[in-house]
């Protein structure tokens, strides 16, 4: 790329789209208005294993506007079942009698109105044969597999084998050891808007309008599943409430109502409840996990073993081991790790912000804390003792590494010098403070996309591409992208996004999309730049006639050269015909020729920051917090945090303030209040609405303040960005842990943190 | 969510007559009286009320809404909202619990449209109560089980319960009544009561789809709070697992009545923990006449907690219960000395 990163970004910019926003006329899936829709509303089964012996819908078809029920016997073979997050198998819904989980779609009623299917599906009565289910980790009846920890391909096993040996060695003979078991629950996304669908068909084209991450995935999914071609089905999805990883592969809902819609030749809304969000998507399942740190007297780490377990579902093989990326975070000699997936019957978990780091992190940065008071040493410099430039297990170096530098600012504005180091001993009133830090990080990856841009006379131009605004300032990023690359303003740039009919790009999750798109969208714009010159210089009237071409640039609306001699574009852009109109694809470096392709056939290949071939990318953060437990009553709160983070070139500081918030809030809640609870005997989620689903509110979260460490790292990636979508949440449940323990003396290894445990 | 027809009483002997077959708040009372509807609607779209007649009493507000003071007690009338009630200058001034414990309930939009009447009938939080798709629960569907015995019952109550039911009484204000031995006055086809607000709820029997001694039509029209000195020193204490918007894992209504620094007087009402909104009697008792140290107070605090039954993951309350309590009365004693004299 030949566009210095600092013209491009860092000017802290509104959202385009905050206005639309927040009146209401930004149109989220189930908004699109469409002529004479019927709605459709789930049953779920009320049991968690077994099979379903026969339904009696007599009082349902007799309410009134009731007009079709597709249960397993009516639809069962029509619709394939599609892939599990991981791309293996998944619980069937309406495609057998089979009962997998709690809260399955067992069968689907559409109705005129909303108000009669949801009556409808009150009068279903279903027969169920149920058989003894398992829950969770503790149940009888789990299957327990040893699996290998790389997402993709891995190391042989017996290198692990090996590293194991080695690291319990080291463990054996060092002078200071933690040896400690850490469990995280499940949790659920419950972003604000529900899990919808409509679909509609104009004779064999099918368009689906669904919050989604992944426009193009979605679209060639479903046309498999429907066994139709993916050129007959659009995706739309312009504004997304809120994804956090629940909306990046298809799920089950989607295909039964696209054929739901045919059988009945209309348009048909879902709009799911707020329960059904807890079991028709994907969830973060729990972990129990085992860290064995072992370190010299003077803090420097021997060995670091780190194996986890994790739920999923009979058949889902899903997991996200953590400790793949967690284990290159410190130096330390030698390093291994394990990951076993235990089977119960559960839904298939998926992605949930930053969904390896957050519950592995956990652990290990609890471990290091744990060690640190063994060590009698200071949090932050254990860190500093095993800070490291290299990537310890695959030798490669960062491309660019400023955790302390993260550290050290946090912990200044923090004011971590004040902290009396003695657990138990700061006390406020009647209640105890304790301060704690961790470190946070995240891998840097990008993949391939294509954008489209047209350049109108006027000096307007038009970006797009179908990329994903899930509340985190998509719109305005590529909009500021490209008006700094086309030397306008941002406002003369129209974004367009959200639309499988546009160029494809990656499911926006594990923080690629800012790299992803940013540099296809860059592309664009040097080619528009490339052919504006070549037509100013071939012509006779243009001040630049017979000029070099790449002497030329475009600033403030106009084509100039050095000398500041300039033309304005309603001359320029006519050169190259009505409007200049512009596809570009970008490749990252790393990945195949192939990739692009695949893009195209709803397969997103990323260039992942812990599996490079050169460097290991990674963006670094530290956080510092405050909590209070009542001497008494022992209620945890978190006065304040402070937060610093280094990730590469920030493209909207606005917009990455509202991300890392978010992250920090998030891990917040993940310390203290988020756990879904399975019933242990009948394996049914049992907090499946948001008064007993606990989130933070707002007199929860007082003061957070956060820091953008500058970054300029070309390794990472040409443009040098980092992306930031889950570095804020990374590290946080183990910095208020910490904290905990820094206020009280007592060590919590299993979240949520609550009163109980302290009492 | 079913249909049902609906109905505005337009006074209270035409709401009476309406609801004869309200059935003491019972999930399948085929009527049932609507206030602010935080309660109603709410377990109306859960599908647990499944009311075929909704009488509406908001016309009521005009004759029983109103806050009225006066040398005796404070009279308040059953329909007014629990905001107004919370910022009132002189229940905040001379009955600071009552306050409160309305003023940390629920949420700002919430406490905009509930009423007083409504706030005292609130439902359990037990969540299998909550969801029909749950087969055992004696309290929706007596003579079903309970689920939450062997389930999760983190938030269940570890006073007053039996093994046909654990739920807890969720509210916050009805524990700052029982402190301050608060009245109350019902309406019904079959003429006026005065009751102690003590007896409105049942205590944990064979039934725990009977909540409240309500007779089917009944209407409560106002709650009388006597005027003491120790409502003028008094406090709610709150344990939750958030800042706010939530309910209690445990509370305590504490209001006292010092001579120098002996006690005189302490009523002590909990709630977060009990199946029935409580009043912690033998803890008063033993209060009474002492200095209030820390180890006296702690002392109540194990007192109050005498006879609770922990069913696993709801065991912590017992500690915390007493924890509370001990919180509750070294904040009392640290109040002002009231201007009301006994
Ligand atoms: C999300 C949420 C959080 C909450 N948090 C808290 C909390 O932290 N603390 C707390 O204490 N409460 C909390 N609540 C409960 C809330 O305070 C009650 O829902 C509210 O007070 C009920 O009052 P209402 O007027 O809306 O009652 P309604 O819903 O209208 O009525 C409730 C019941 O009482 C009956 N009824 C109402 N008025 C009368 C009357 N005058 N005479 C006879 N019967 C009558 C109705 O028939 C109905 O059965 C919360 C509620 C919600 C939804
Ligand atoms: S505790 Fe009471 S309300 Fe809850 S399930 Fe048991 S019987 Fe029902």
């Amino acid at each position: 790329m030949t566009i210095d990163p600092a013209i491009l970004f860092g000017t802290p910019t509104p959202r385009v789209d905050g206005v639309a926003k927040v009146t209401g006329a930004a149109r989220y899936g189930s908004d699109e208005p469409l002529a004479s829709p019927a709605f459709a509303c789930l049953v779920t089964s009320d049991i968690a294993r077994g099979r379903i012996t026969g339904f009696d819908l007599g009082a349902a078809k007799a309410v009134p506007g009731v007009l079709d029920i597709l249960t397993h016997d009516t639809v069962g073979n029509q619709v394939k079942t599609p892939p599990g997050p991981d791309g293996g198998p998944t619980p069937t819904t309406l495609e057998s009698d089979r009962i997998w989980h709690d809260g399955q779609i067992i069968a689907i009623v559409v109705a005129n109105t909303f108000e009669a299917a949801t009556e409808a599906v009150s009068r279903v009565r279903v027969s169920t044969v149920s058989e003894p289910p398992t829950a969770s980790f503790d149940s009888p009846g789990t299957e327990v597999k040893a699996v290998a920890a790389a997402r993709n391909g891995s190391a042989p096993k017996e290198d692990q084998t090996a590293k194991k040996a080695a690291a319990d060695a080291a463990f054996a003979v060092a002078p200071v050891k933690v040896d400690a078991r850490y469990a995280t629950p499940p949790q659920h996304h419950n972003p604000m808007e529900l899990f919808t669908t409509t679909c509609s068909w104009d004779g064999p084209k099918l368009t689906i309008y669904e919050p989604s991450q992944f426009m193009w995935g979605l679209k060639s999914a479903v046309a498999r599943q429907l066994g139709i071609d993916p050129s007959d089905v659009r995706t739309v999805s312009r504004f997304v409430g809120g994804a956090f990883g629940s909306r990046g592969n298809v799920t089950s809902r989607t295909a039964w109502v696209a054929l739901a819609a045919k059988r009945l030749g209309r348009p048909i809304k879902l709009v799911p409840t707020r329960a059904q969000g807890f079991t028709i998507a994907t969830f973060r399942a729990e972990t129990r996990q085992h860290v064995r740190l072992s370190a010299t007297a003077d803090g420097k780490l021997t060995s670091v073993f780190h194996e986890g377990w994790e739920v999923s579902s009979r058949p889902s093989s899903y997991k996200v081991a953590g400790n793949k990326a967690t284990s290159r975070l410190y130096a330390a000699p030698s390093i291994a790790t394990a990951v076993n997936v235990v089977h119960a019957d559960r839904a298939t978990p998926g992605f949930m912000r930053a969904p390896a780091e957050t519950p592995y992190m956990f652990a290990l940065e609890s471990a290091m804390d744990e060690l640190s008071y063994m060590l009698n040493m200071d949090p932050i410099e254990l860190r500093r003792v095993n800070d490291t430039q290299t990537d310890p297990v695959s030798g490669l170096s960062f491309s660019s590494r400023l955790l302390m530098p993260c550290f050290d600012q946090a912990a200044e504005k923090f004011g971590w010098k004040q902290r009396n180091p003695k657990p138990g001993s700061m006390q406020d009133g009647a209640w105890l403070v304790g301060y704690g830090c961790a470190t946070s990080f995240y891998p840097n990856n990008i993949g391939p996309a294509a954008a489209r841009i047209s350049l109108m006379a006027s000096g307007r131009a038009n970006v797009a591409m179908a990329a994903h605004e899930l509340g985190t300032g998509a719109y305005t990023t590529i909009a500021i992208t490209a008006a700094h690359a086309l030397g306008l303003k941002v406002v003369d740039v129209a974004v367009q996004l959200g639309d499988s009919d546009l160029p494809p790009v990656p499911a926006a999750g594990g923080s690629n999309n800012a790299a992803s798109t940013t540099h296809a969208v860059v592309k664009a714009c040097e080619e528009v730049r490339r052919r504006l010159a070549e037509a100013a210089v071939a012509a006779e009237d243009s001040p630049f006639h017979g000029a070099d071409p790449a002497t030329l640039t475009l600033v403030e609306g106009r084509l100039q050269n050095a000398n500041g001699q300039s033309e304005p574009l309603s001359r320029a852009v006519p050169r190259t015909g009505g409007r200049l109109e512009v596809y570009a694809e970008n490749l990252p470096a790393g990945l195949p020729a192939s990739a692009m392709a695949q893009l195209y056939d709803g397969r997103a290949m990323m260039s992942r920051g812990d599996s490079r071939k050169d460097v290991t990318a990674y963006a670094f953060g530290a956080h510092c917090v405050e909590v209070r437990v009542h001497s008494l009553t022992r209620e945890i709160r978190v006065p304040r945090v402070v937060s610093a983070f280094a990730s590469g070139h920030i493209i909207n500081p606005t917009t990455a303030r509202s991300q890392y918030m978010g992250g920090i809030i998030w891990g917040i809640s993940s310390a203290l209040h988020e756990a879904t609870e399975v019933d242990p005997a009948s394996a049914r989620l049992i907090n499946t609405n948001l008064a007993d689903y606990m989130v933070p509110v707002n007199a929860d979260i007082p003061s957070i303040e956060i820091i953008m460490v500058p970054e300029d790292d070309r390794r990472v990636n040409p443009l040098g960005v980092k992306g930031i979508g889950e570095i804020g949440i990374v590290g946080m449940n183990a910095a208020v842990a910490n904290a905990v323990f820094h206020a009280t003396g007592k060590r919590l290894r299993e979240l949520p943190l609550r009163a109980e445990h302290l009492l | 969510m079913r249909p049902f027809s609906y109905a505005r009483a337009p006074d209270l002997s035409q709401a009476v007559r309406l609801g004869q077959h309200t059935g003491q708040g019972q999930t399948d009372a085929p009527v049932q009286f609507l206030a602010g509807g935080t309660t109603l609607y709410d377990l109306m779209k859960l599908d647990v009320m499944v009311p075929e007649h909704v009488i509406d009493l908001t016309p009521l507000r005009g004759g029983h809404a109103s806050i009225t003071p006066s040398a005796d007690g404070l009279r308040l009338g059953a329909f007014a909202r629990m905001a107004q009630v919370a910022a009132h200058p002189v229940v905040r001034a001379d009955y600071p619990v009552l306050a409160e414990s309305l003023q940390l309930a629920a949420s700002a939009q919430i406490r905009n449209m509930a009423t007083l009447g409504g706030n005292v009938l609130q439902r359990t939080r037990c969540t299998y109560f909550r969801d029909p798709s749950w087969a055992a629960c004696n309290k929706r569907n007596p003579g079903s089980g309970c689920a939450a015995v062997d389930g999760f019952n983190r938030n269940h109550a570890v006073l007053g319960t039996n093994a046909s039911c654990i739920a807890q009484y969720p509210g916050d204000w009805a524990v700052a009544l029982m402190a301050l031995e608060a009245e109350i006055d019902l309406v019904g086809p079959l003429g006026a009561r005065h009751l102690p607000f003590a007896s409105l709820h049942r205590s944990a029997d064979k039934q725990p789809h009977l909540e409240t001694n309500l007779r089917p039509g009944e209407v409560i029209t106002a709650f009388f709070i006597p005027a003491t000195a120790y409502a003028q020193r008094s406090v709610y204490v709150k344990v939750r697992d958030r800042a706010s918007y939530e309910f209690a894992i445990a509370s305590a209504a504490v209001a006292l009545e010092m001579d120098g620094d002996i006690v005189r007087q302490v009523r002590i009402g909990l709630g977060g923990m009990a199946y029935r909104p409580w009043r912690a009697h033998n803890a008063e008792t033993m209060l009474t006449g002492k200095p209030l140290t820390d180890a006296a107070a702690e002392a109540a605090g194990q007192a109050a907690m005498e006879g609770a039954v922990g069913r696993g993951q709801n065991d912590y309350k017992i500690a915390l219960g007493r924890q509370t309590i001990m919180r509750a009365l070294m904040q009392a004693k640290a109040m002002p000395a009231p201007s009301r004299k006994a």
